[in-house]
């Protein structure tokens, strides 16, 4: 089994502050994995470590073959990210936004180019290729987010709550985005307060209090807890 | 007695149609859910029941009160919670709850025993500055500081997105029971599932209200056959049934599919269908609409 992230006794302590608690876990290649926990758990902690962002108090962990200590930029070419809270820029074009990540990302001219096309023919969103990105509704936004965390082919795609606020048929449609690119081999790992997107997921963790409570198959979770949803789990554990 | 009264509201921000003629009769002591997706008109129609914007056309009365005429009166009897963090973030959670009961003419002590459930949840931070709050502690903070004038109103604007499973039970949960102190709440959401928690609950989307029912009634009356439908390769399951011919919908929902057929189908039927195309361990069964099927049929 050929595993994309592996983190071990993964820690940061903050001060006397213990916001991820040695966490040990795999990712498999092309699973869809969700990573869940309540406000405060340690997620965001957890994933700035995995994106080469911050380093470990302790413990190690490698992400698409690389060390998180030792080649955080390594990491961050590897890898895609995309967030809710920023992934574009409202003051640019849809057009400047491709180029404009096209280059951090150090592909050529041509290859951006052919691959820009290839991308508003997906998304069907040549029309308002010359349009702000401010102006367009916000589900177009997150599909064109998280195509451009895609652009240059990573290996992982790492999704800090990505649907939120979104209409139920929009978030849907992302979702479906989602499934392909892991048809395709790329490994999604995922945040999300929507519990019914956890059922979505080929296995689920949950961060309690810096921890890792539980990881299993949504239904796996379930039995284990005799639970009928995913979001019954989630209460019985994070209320302890 | 009607407790919110909206007659007609339209509002457009240039070209824009925010909202458009929006007609709601609430009454008093009811708890109701404005359930639609970001841009549908939600905040735009708060803002101007709390008489901060001013509409179009139509008018509107808050507990009695005229949203244009009477603006005084309605800003001293309404609680409103924005959906962005409104509080000052510099000042500790116990100055800014002071500082609002201050500016309503009301001491804290006065009125404790309406937030007394909510922020006994978060005293043992009150030292503690707004900013440095967790997103569950601000939103109890927020809810506290809405109430503290005890008002007859409550407009809740998302309180709950952004937050995690566990915030959003226990925060539905403090709205019944303020609920049963007789304060009409006005709440919108994004997520569906809250919506079965309201008494009644009105669908916008693009500045449209589509419809208003209690949530049962609501689902009772879809109109379509619906079966969720399970198989192994999920992904490959979405794409094949798009190509079943009775098919009118079919959408992700949790751990299984929701379809829905133009006319009655045997599942006998689909699952003949599914095994033709090598699916395996196939789940085909009819199941009841919820609030979110009914949304995406509008």
């Amino acid at each position: 089994m050929e595993y994309v992230i592996q983190a071990d006794q993964l820690t940061k302590k903050f001060g006397s502050f213990t916001a991820v608690n040695a966490i040990s876990f795999s990712v498999k290649k092309g699973e869809i994995f969700g990573f869940l926990g309540a406000n405060g758990a340690g997620k965001t902690t957890a994933m700035r470590m995995l994106t080469g962002l911050s380093q470990p108090t302790a413990g190690q962990a490698s992400v698409a073959g690389y060390d998180v200590r030792t080649q955080p930029e390594q990491i961050k070419r590897h890898i895609g990210y995309m967030s809710q809270k920023f992934s574009l820029y409202e003051d640019l074009t849809v057009g400047e936004n491709i180029w404009f990540f096209g280059n951090i990302y150090g592909l050529s001219r041509s290859v951006i180019k052919s691959k820009t096309e290839q991308l508003l023919q997906e998304l069907q969103i040549g029309s308002v290729k010359k349009q702000l990105v401010a102006s367009l509704p916000l589900g177009w936004k997150q599909r064109l987010a998280f195509a451009l965390a895609s652009f240059h082919n990573p290996e992982i795609v790492f999704l800090d709550e990505p649907t939120g606020g979104v209409d139920p048929i929009t978030r849907r449609e992302f979702w479906e985005m989602i499934y392909a690119a892991a048809d395709r081999g790329t490994t999604i790992f995922v945040t999300t307060h929507y519990m019914d997107e956890a059922e979505y997921c080929d296995r689920v963790s949950i961060m309690v209090d810096g921890n890792i409570a539980a990881l299993d198959t949504p239904s796996g979770l379930k039995d284990s807890f005799e639970a009928r949803s995913m979001d019954e789990v989630f209460v019985k554990l994070a209320r302890g | 007695m009607n407790s919110i009264q909206v007659n007609g509201i339209s509002k457009a921000y240039g070209k824009v149609q925010a909202v458009q003629d929006i007609h709601l009769d609430i009454q008093s002591g009811e708890l109701f859910g404005l359930i639609g997706p970001d841009g549908a008109g939600k905040t735009t129609l708060f803002r101007i029941l709390a008489t901060l914007l001013l509409a179009d056309a139509g008018d509107a009365t808050v507990a009695g009160w005229d949203v244009v005429r009477d603006f005084r009166q309605i800003r001293r009897h309404l609680g409103y919670m924005p959906g962005r963090f409104s509080l000052y973030q510099d000042l500790t959670v116990e100055e800014n709850l002071r500082f609002f009961a201050t500016i309503f003419g009301t001491s804290i002590e006065e009125n404790y025993d309406l937030i007394k459930d909510i922020y006994q949840q978060i005293e043992p931070f009150r030292k503690r500055r707004a900013g440095q709050l967790s997103g569950g502690m601000k939103q109890k903070l927020a809810l506290s500081c809405a109430l503290i004038h005890a008002p007859r109103v409550l407009f809740l604007d998302e309180p709950t997105t952004g937050v995690d499973a566990v915030s959003r039970q226990e925060f539905w949960e403090m709205l019944q029971r303020l609920k049963a102190k007789n304060i009409t709440i006005l709440v919108s959401t994004p997520y569906m599932d809250e919506a079965q928690l309201c008494d009644r609950i009105g669908l916008i989307r693009q500045g449209r209200i589509l419809s208003v029912a209690p949530p049962d009634e609501l689902t009772a009356a879809y109109p379509h056959p619906l079966f969720e439908v399970g198989a192994q390769n999920r992904y490959q399951l979405l794409q094949d049934l798009r190509e079943y011919s009775p098919t009118r919908s079919v959408f992700p929902f949790g751990e299984f599919l929701h379809l829905s057929t133009r006319h009655p189908v045997d599942p006998m039927d689909i699952r003949e269908f599914l095994a033709a195309r090598q699916h395996r361990e196939v789940v085909v069964r009819p199941t009841e609409a919820t609030v979110e099927d009914c949304f995406m049929n509008l």
